[in-house]
């Protein structure tokens, strides 16, 4: 009775542990799916222009918005807004200067209101496509490149992209 | 009837008179801290809901005395925060858990006739470990930046960008963990290896079926929870990023994670429940339990299927509308076994010779309340429909239908219905059935209105309001009260009978069933040491 009591004991335990593995494995598990099912690819260049036509019977105004968190540098976009068409293909550039006396990385993170817009923009080229490293008090001016899809819903006339640059935990040398 | 043949009956009768152990049993607070008696821990883990069920309680008042009015009046949106995440957290890992926990340590042994837990030192050490856990948590009030304001279900971001309340909360949850996993493995164990003779799986106790299904819920998700928090600790303080978005980490992950414990988790919380009622429900409709092979069914495909639910808490994250899709029909089936559940209580009830003492009025009561909670569920489940009820305090009354009238209700029920074998007596049944009607009529005054509120688009977790909604609040906020003092008086009932009272038979209930009824109440402190010989009741199972 005694032993086959521990026995039992012993595998419950090792269900626990191997459920605790589990529960860590799950992270790799949800990066594949989402990768497999085209989920959440904010950082990743879009596939390309699929649409290039110039759809000119109407405007849209896009409003361009930078933010940082917890993390002293100036980040700002050298245009507040533009109006395009869809389909048009847009650069606007930030300009962002690290006022600490280290070198940091940072990270930045688009979103977008409200929030359909976001499958109807493809990113070209964006500086939030990697970590970007910056020496104490660099500058530097970086670009965004996309487009406005022509199948962006009529209601969504004006957007904004925002952007938060945060410090990438860990690289702080 | 469950028979017990006479010389199993006598042949533990030794312990009866509860003195022959004293000379090797330690006295006052060295008999609980080294306690290691099912029973003793039984009262303690009681005890310690209790004490967690009030702190958790004054938490709740604080937060409706805010909501009393539209504007903030009592307390800081900050703290208001931290009210909300502490209740959550103490109601759902001090109070419902513990208490179930409990009762299983008071009962199981009972119910199948085993002579303790299969592990009694590592039964201390579950119990032990919640104390201090209790701590933490309580006294991350004090420190700077104050308790965990990231809502019971520690999201990230904000659980990242804490104070140290955070971490807190954090090794908090980690202790509880391994409490309740050590507590499930003595469960688990008590129950496939130390029935009496002749009770089959399928002869056992309701109870006993639920707890045991339970407790391997309980080894399989606890642990995903302690990975979760472990990768929050790690992301706020050792540089990874799971869930950091800077570190290319997601903040949604960490839902997934949390989800796939967290909905297992509703059902740990609410399947002891059902085999409380499953007891109470044949020995007051002097029937035995209608569908009882059905009833284990049941218990088992909700924990099966609550593995595949956990996205219905997140419709409004952004998954595809196939997930969406996927997710809402596998929560709507989760309907279909908790049905069967309703319709055999009833089915027990049809005909019966019923009567109406507290803990068969608590149990019938379970029964209606959450059932309503189990149809708004059905509501919340519907994907499109919830991007409407999602966060707002319609979500807010579907869970306390379901864990205040469902699970706590269970609870009394449990209590009222086995106090007589703990202490003895019997409790003032006239207390009783006021203590029942008092939390029935306070409890939904105060969470029926919420249903409308969240409908209407009140959010939860904001303390002000719209000034439109101030009615109903006011209604919730009044209610909540009088649920409060309803557990004060609950409080006195219970200690009244602990005190004295009738001397109860050891079988109280003339319908009851169950081994617990053949040894004599006050149950001895040795119980069972000698196996009593199980026949299983006519008509039972098949
Ligand atoms: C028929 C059975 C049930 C169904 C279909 C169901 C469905 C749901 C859904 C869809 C939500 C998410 C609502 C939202 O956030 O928008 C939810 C929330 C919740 N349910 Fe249920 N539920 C059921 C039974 C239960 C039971 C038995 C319990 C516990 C005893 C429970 C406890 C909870 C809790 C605590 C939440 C809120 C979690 C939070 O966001 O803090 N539910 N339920
Ligand atoms: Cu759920």
């Amino acid at each position: 009775m005694k032993r086959e009591n521990r026995t039992l004991r012993v595998k419950l335990l090792i269900a626990a542990c191997v459920m605790f593995g589990f529960g860590f494995a799950l992270i790799p598990f949800y990066k594949t799916i989402c990768e497999v099912a085209g989920l959440n690819n904010l950082l990743r260049a879009d596939k390309g222009v699929s649409n290039s036509q110039i759809d000119t019977s109407r405007m849209v105004m896009v409003q361009f918005d930078a933010n940082t968190r917890n993390l002293a540098w100036r980040f700002k976009p050298l245009q507040a807004s533009v109006n395009v068409h869809p389909g048009q293909m847009v650069r606007v550039d930030y300009e962002v200067e690290n006022t600490l006396d280290r070198a940091v990385t940072g990270q930045a993170i688009p979103s977008y209101t409200p929030m359909v817009a976001e499958r109807h923009v493809q990113k070209l080229e964006c500086f939030c496509f990697r970590q970007q490293t910056f020496a104490a008090h660099e500058k530097r001016v970086m670009p965004v490149v996309f487009t406005v899809d022509s199948d962006l819903p009529t209601e969504v006339p004006v957007f904004t992209l925002s952007y938060t640059f945060f410090e990438v935990a860990g690289t702080q040398k | 009837m469950s028979a017990v043949t006479p010389d199993a009956v006598h042949g533990h009768d030794h312990g009866h008179d509860g003195h022959d152990h004293d000379h090797h049993m330690p006295t006052g607070w060295r008999r609980w801290m080294t306690a290691t008696n099912h029973k003793d821990i039984g009262t303690l883990y009681l005890f310690f809901s209790f004490i967690m069920f009030l702190t958790g309680g004054v938490l709740a008042l604080t937060i409706r005395a805010e909501l009393f009015q539209p504007g903030l009046q009592i307390v800081r949106p900050e703290f208001f925060n931290q009210l909300t995440t502490m209740h959550g957290l103490i109601m759902v890992f001090g109070a419902i858990m513990p208490a179930f926990v409990g009762f299983a340590n008071w009962m199981i042994p009972l119910m199948i006739g085993a002579p303790d837990m299969a592990f009694a030192r590592m039964n201390n050490w579950s119990f032990w470990l919640l104390p201090p856990a209790a701590l933490l948590l309580v006294s991350s009030f004090f420190v700077p930046g104050g308790a965990s304001a990231a809502g019971w279900t520690l999201y990230a971001p904000l659980s990242l960008q804490m104070g140290m309340g955070m971490d807190m909360t954090i090794f908090a949850v980690h202790i509880m963990g391994a409490s309740s996993i050590m507590g499930a493995i003595n469960i688990v164990v008590t129950i496939l290896n130390m029935r009496a003779p002749g009770m089959t799986l399928m002869k056992m106790p309701m109870f006993a079926w639920t707890w045991l299904i339970t407790a391997y819920l309980l080894i399989a998700v606890m642990p995903v929870l302690a990975g979760a928090v472990t990768m929050l600790l790690t992301d706020r303080h050792f540089g990874t990023s799971f869930f950091n978005a800077a570190g290319g980490g997601d903040p949604v992950l960490y839902q997934h994670v949390f989800w796939f414990f967290g909905h297992p988790e509703v059902y740990i919380m609410i399947l002891p429940a059902f085999g409380i009622v499953s007891q109470i429900v044949p020995a007051f409709a002097r029937k035995p339990l209608f569908g009882y092979a059905s009833m284990v069914y049941a218990t088992a495909s909700i924990a099966i299927l609550s593995f595949v639910v956990w996205a219905h808490h997140m419709f409004t994250t952004g998954m595809p509308a196939v997930t969406q899709i996927a997710f809402m029909y596998m929560t709507m089936l989760i309907a279909v076994p908790t049905g069967v559940k309703v319709f055999n209580w009833i089915a027990t009830m049809w005909r019966g010779s019923m009567t109406f003492e507290t803990p068969m009025l608590f149990a019938v009561g379970f029964i209606f309340v959450f059932t309503m909670g189990g149809f708004t569920g059905l509501m919340l489940a519907i994907a499109p429909a919830d991007i409407q009820y999602q966060d707002t305090y319609f979500v807010v009354a579907h869970f306390h239908y379901v864990l205040v009238a469902g699970s706590l209700f269970a609870l009394f029920a449990g209590t009222y219905y086995w106090i007589p074998k703990w202490t003895g007596h019997m409790y003032d049944e006239k207390l009783g059935k006021r203590h029942f009607w008092l939390s029935m009529i306070s409890f939904n005054v105060t969470f029926f209105p919420m249903h409308f509120l969240g409908l209407a688009g009140m959010p939860r977790r904001i303390p002000d309001y719209n000034p439109f909604f101030t009615d109903f609040n006011q209604l919730a906020t009044v209610g909540a009260f009088g649920f409060g003092l309803s557990q004060v008086f609950f409080f006195y009932i219970v200690l009244k009978c602990i005190k004295g009272g009738p001397k109860a038979a050891d079988k109280p209930w003339d319908g009851a069933e169950g081994l617990e009824w053949t040894v004599p109440s006050p149950a001895p402190f040795h119980t069972f040491e000698v196996p009593p010989v199980f026949e299983a009741p006519a008509g039972h199972g098949h």
